[in-house]
């Protein structure tokens, strides 16, 4: 369905955008608005320029449309903050569809696109196929190996890419995924549980899949690993690719709802809250509405897994102080709250000093740190500055803030380390097995 | 892909602002301007430009030009108003504070404070704090409403039933005529009887005087303890009637606030604190003293409180708690979006003895409209907010709205009351200035305005009756009910 000044399927709905009372309460919750102070940048503006489109008042091809709708780090702050639940995040999403629809629709026109060919060309051809991703990650590991992201080399790539190429860890450009059946230590688990892989976290950080399975196997929670399984859609709805999104969904609900599942366990918070909103990108398909929606419901991070069904405390020592930054993600729609901070809390030795304002977002944000490097690196070093003095460990739940916090250290706390919450937890239970 | 639309300011003015301010804090743009056209009312406008300013020289400058091509200027701190302070219903300058950000000075010596007027509420209550001291005012909007906003609207919330509003506060401001001249007025003094008190002028005068630049503050030291209660009623009456007793009895909370069932099932939604959604009524009381005052004031409230057939009362056993509570409160006016997608908040303010007469007017009220009326407040200001939820987009369902409206402002009247305790009268209340303070009472505003504003350039459209937007539907059957009471005060 469409409307008069909403041409392209999937507008931003009457009824989303009509419940903001536009009393301002987002408004601080907003890293743009705090960088900027303009109302264009903040969720209350954003919410209501789409409403002007819709009223008539703009016209959906102005540049600041566009501009706002991308600029928007999509971290959902302020749906936390809106007392009035209005959908923001979709709002924002179906709005930037239209103006992709927009200037797709007119080829001839000057200026910039909101969304460049690599991205669409990533978004729509790269990610939903795992081979073509895993391919790529074994030549960046090639390219790695011969020094080329770190040394001169590095020209080669635009601007924006260099200091991330630079933090890139080393890849290790072989097949990261485990089989399907990985072997449990308990025979009869108390829960079945579907491990979904995502694209960056298994080409880049396959080791923190790996450490998830191993988690849930240790406290009797059997991992699968449902074949099948693809990406899971995010980066291509940010950028307006709904149809896109939509096939990466439907294949992701039939490879998880084959095996009898009691939870769908996420590792990377901004992979958990797409999955967990399959139920709205699908609302208009008749044959997948109900099962996104029994989808949705099993999705759980990791850690809320844990703190539902309960983990065991690690028998061994770390001395080793620590801080969270938690993904916005993970804290503003999957609501993980407190679970990572208490898992990270039990592991004996460990000392955890709170990060200022953790959900705040780190200027990741998907690849917006590619699309808008200054807003992401002025974000990064507010970042940065939060970091509590003597921390060995930053600990996080996101590939994106994984990716953006190793170039934030590099740059401002040489030395520092980042690691995901379950690799922590994988490494206190592989020591407890190796120390008598 | 410029937009094709025409700009309705003469490009000579714009490069002139450009030239004062610097071009990036000029917004020309339909898609920029159209978002400086509204408040936390349903009504919409669109400033011809708006301009950011950073220093007291630069308001200066931009009303002087302003003035000089006749052009109308609404300062804007947050936009988070329930009046419609800040519409620019005449077109002209959106005059955006929001970038005047500094703190300037917290005494601890003389307690007082000096403070730009961008600084939102709570960044300025934040560092006050954190010197130990105390800066009352706590509108619920404080998150993102400004201290120049809270200045022109006189703005106050819950804290206001123990230690008042704004006006209390404010000792001395920096403001801008609309010729350019800057008036200091007051001091950094708590007592000042030099002349006539342009200070209380200024403050709620809803940017129709002068642009307020910055304010200085009076400070207080913060209580050392607070508790915060929740008593859950039955009935709405007898919640009603507890609020009139714990005034009557002398008692002194810091708030006492007055909750029904529809707002605090919208809130339970947001926030899933459990709250016991099948009470009729809750209020939520903070006591706040040394450590001995707070256990009496908490015994005696809820000892009172209990003998007037409250089902419960809870005290909050964290600050977490306490916080939690005071959130959902703070929360209210905007989650009773979920219930309708539109609203109209009132805040007529009746004699506290009245509020149990009040609050049965309103019920009346929604049922003889057939509207859908939620209310909560500071009810030991006698302070309530009734909320019309609607659908502005309905018709004959807004010709009702407006008539409850009218209803509600002539009883508040009746009762002794104010049309409007803290959110001020901008464009939804100044149809009826004349019912509160008849034609003499409007005559000496009007002078007012004219010795500072003579040509009604500054905020238009707000406080008087024949400037602002008609309201929407006859106020005939109103009108022989309280037409004359500005002349018939009893003597």
């Amino acid at each position: 369905m469409a409307d008069l000044n909403f041409p392209f399927v999937d507008p931003p709905r009457q009824d989303q955008f009509q419940s903001c009372i536009k009393c301002g309460l987002c408004l601080d919750s907003c890293p743009t608005f705090q960088e900027t102070g303009r109302e264009l940048e903040s969720p209350r503006g954003r919410v209501q320029l789409i409403a002007a489109v819709a009223r008539g008042v703009v016209p959906l091809q102005a540049p600041k449309v566009a501009q706002t709708l991308f600029s928007c780090l999509d971290c959902r702050a302020c749906e936390v903050a809106c007392p009035s639940g209005v959908p923001i995040g979709s709002l924002i999403e179906r709005g930037r569809a239209q103006v992709v629809g927009w200037q797709a629709a007119h080829p001839d026109l000057h200026g910039e696109r909101s969304v460049s060919t690599t991205t669409r060309w990533a978004v729509t051809y790269l990610l939903p196929n795992q081979r073509r991703l895993r391919r790529l990650g074994w030549v960046v590991a090639r390219v790695q190996r011969l020094g080329l992201l770190s040394g001169p080399g590095r020209r080669l790539l635009p601007k924006a890419m260099r200091a991330m190429a630079q933090s890139l860890p080393p890849l290790s450009g072989k097949e990261t995924s485990p089989p399907e059946h990985t072997s449990w230590s308990s025979p009869n688990p108390k829960k079945k549980v579907g491990v979904f892989l995502g694209c960056v976290m298994d080409v880049v950080f396959g080791d923190a899949n790996q450490a998830t399975i191993r988690v849930l196997d240790k406290n009797g929670l059997g991992p699968v690993v449902p074949q099948g399984q693809n990406c899971c859609g995010a980066l291509a709805i940010h950028a307006g690719e709904r149809e896109t999104a939509r096939k990466m969904a439907r294949r992701n609900i039939d490879a998880f709802l084959a095996g009898d599942l009691d939870y769908i366990a996420t590792n990377a918070g901004g992979c958990g809250a797409a999955l967990m909103e399959y139920g709205e990108w699908l609302a208009d398909d008749p044959q997948y509405r109900e099962k996104a929606e029994i989808f949705s419901k099993k999705v759980k991070d990791v850690a809320q897994i844990l703190e539902t069904e309960g983990w065991q405390v690690p028998r061994s020592v770390m001395t080793e102080v620590v801080t969270y930054q938690a993904s916005c993600h993970l804290s503003n729609v999957m609501k993980a709250g407190a679970a990572p901070v208490s898992i990270l809390q039990s592991i004996p030795g460990v000392q955890y000093k709170p990060m200022a304002d953790s959900a705040r977002c780190c200027g990741s944000a998907g690849i917006y740190n590619l699309t808008h490097p200054k807003m992401a690196e002025a974000l990064l070093r507010r970042k940065m500055d939060d970091v509590p003095d003597g921390v060995d460990t930053i600990v996080t739940g996101n590939p994106g803030c994984w990716l953006q916090l190793l170039h934030g250290v590099q740059a401002y706390h040489p030395g520092v380390q980042v690691r995901h919450l379950v690799q922590v937890l994988d490494d206190a239970y592989q020591r407890e097995s190796s120390s008598p | 892909m410029k937009a094709a639309i025409q700009h309705p300011m003469e490009s000579s003015v714009l490069a002139e602002l450009a030239r004062v301010v610097g071009a990036k804090e000029v917004l020309v743009d339909i898609e920029e301007r159209a978002l400086y056209g509204y408040d936390a009312t349903i009504h919409r406008f669109v400033p011809d430009a708006v301009v950011r300013v950073g220093s007291l020289k630069e308001v200066c400058d931009v009303l002087q030009i302003c003035r000089q091509a006749h052009l109308p200027v609404v300062p804007r701190g947050a936009a988070t108003g329930l009046s419609g302070g800040v519409l620019p219903v005449r077109g002209g300058v959106m005059l955006d504070m929001g970038r005047l950000q500094r703190i300037r000075e917290i005494n601890r010596e003389d307690l007082y404070a000096v403070v730009e007027a961008g600084v939102t509420v709570e960044r300025f209550a934040k560092a006050v704090q954190e010197t130990g001291l105390f800066f009352p005012p706590d509108p619920s909007s404080a998150r993102a409403s400004t201290m120049g906003g809270g200045v022109a609207e006189n703005a106050g919330g819950p804290h206001a039933f123990k230690y008042g509003v704004f006006r209390d506060y404010v000792l001395g401001l920096t403001a801008v005529k609309m010729d350019g001249t800057v008036v200091r007025t007051g001091g950094k003094t708590v007592k000042n009887v030099s002349g006539y008190d342009l200070t209380r002028l200024l403050v709620g005068s809803e940017g129709t005087l002068a642009v307020v630049v910055d304010a200085t503050v009076r400070l207080i030291p913060e209580p050392k303890a607070k508790r915060t209660l929740l008593t859950a009623y039955d009935r709405l009456d007898d919640a009603a009637a507890s609020v009139s007793q714990i005034i009557a009895r002398g008692m002194q909370p810091a708030a006492l606030e007055f909750i029904d069932d529809a707002s605090m099932r919208v809130v339970e939604d947001y926030l899933h604190l459990g709250l016991p959604l099948d009470a009729e009524a809750l209020l939520l009381i903070e006591v706040d003293g040394s450590e001995a005052e707070v256990s009496r004031q908490a015994d005696e409230i809820t000892a009172l409180c209990e003998s007037l057939n409250a089902r419960s009362v809870k005290v909050a056993s964290s600050e977490a708690e306490a916080a939690g509570l005071w959130k959902a409160r703070k929360s209210i006016s905007s989650a009773v979006a979920r219930i309708k997608p539109s609203k109209v908040s009132e805040d007529a303010t009746v004699p506290r003895s009245q509020i149990p007469a009040m609050v049965r007017k309103l019920k009346e009220i929604a049922q003889h409209y057939g509207v859908d009326l939620v209310v909560f407040g500071h009810a030991g200001d006698g302070n309530l907010h009734p909320n019309i939820m609607c659908d502005e987009t309905n018709q004959e369902e807004m010709g009702r709205v407006w008539q409850a409206v009218a209803e509600i402002f002539a009883v508040t009247l009746e009762l002794g009351g104010t049309l409007t305790g803290e959110h001020g009268v901008g464009t939804m209340k100044a149809p009826f200035m004349q019912w509160e303070h008849g034609e003499e009472g409007l005559a000496v505003m009007r002078a007012i305005k004219n010795a500072w504003d003579p040509d009604h350039l500054l905020n238009p459209g707000k406080l008087f009756p024949e400037d602002a937007p008609p309201w929407p539907v006859s106020l005939e059957p109103w009108e022989s009910r309280v037409k004359h009471r500005g002349t018939s005060w009893p003597t």
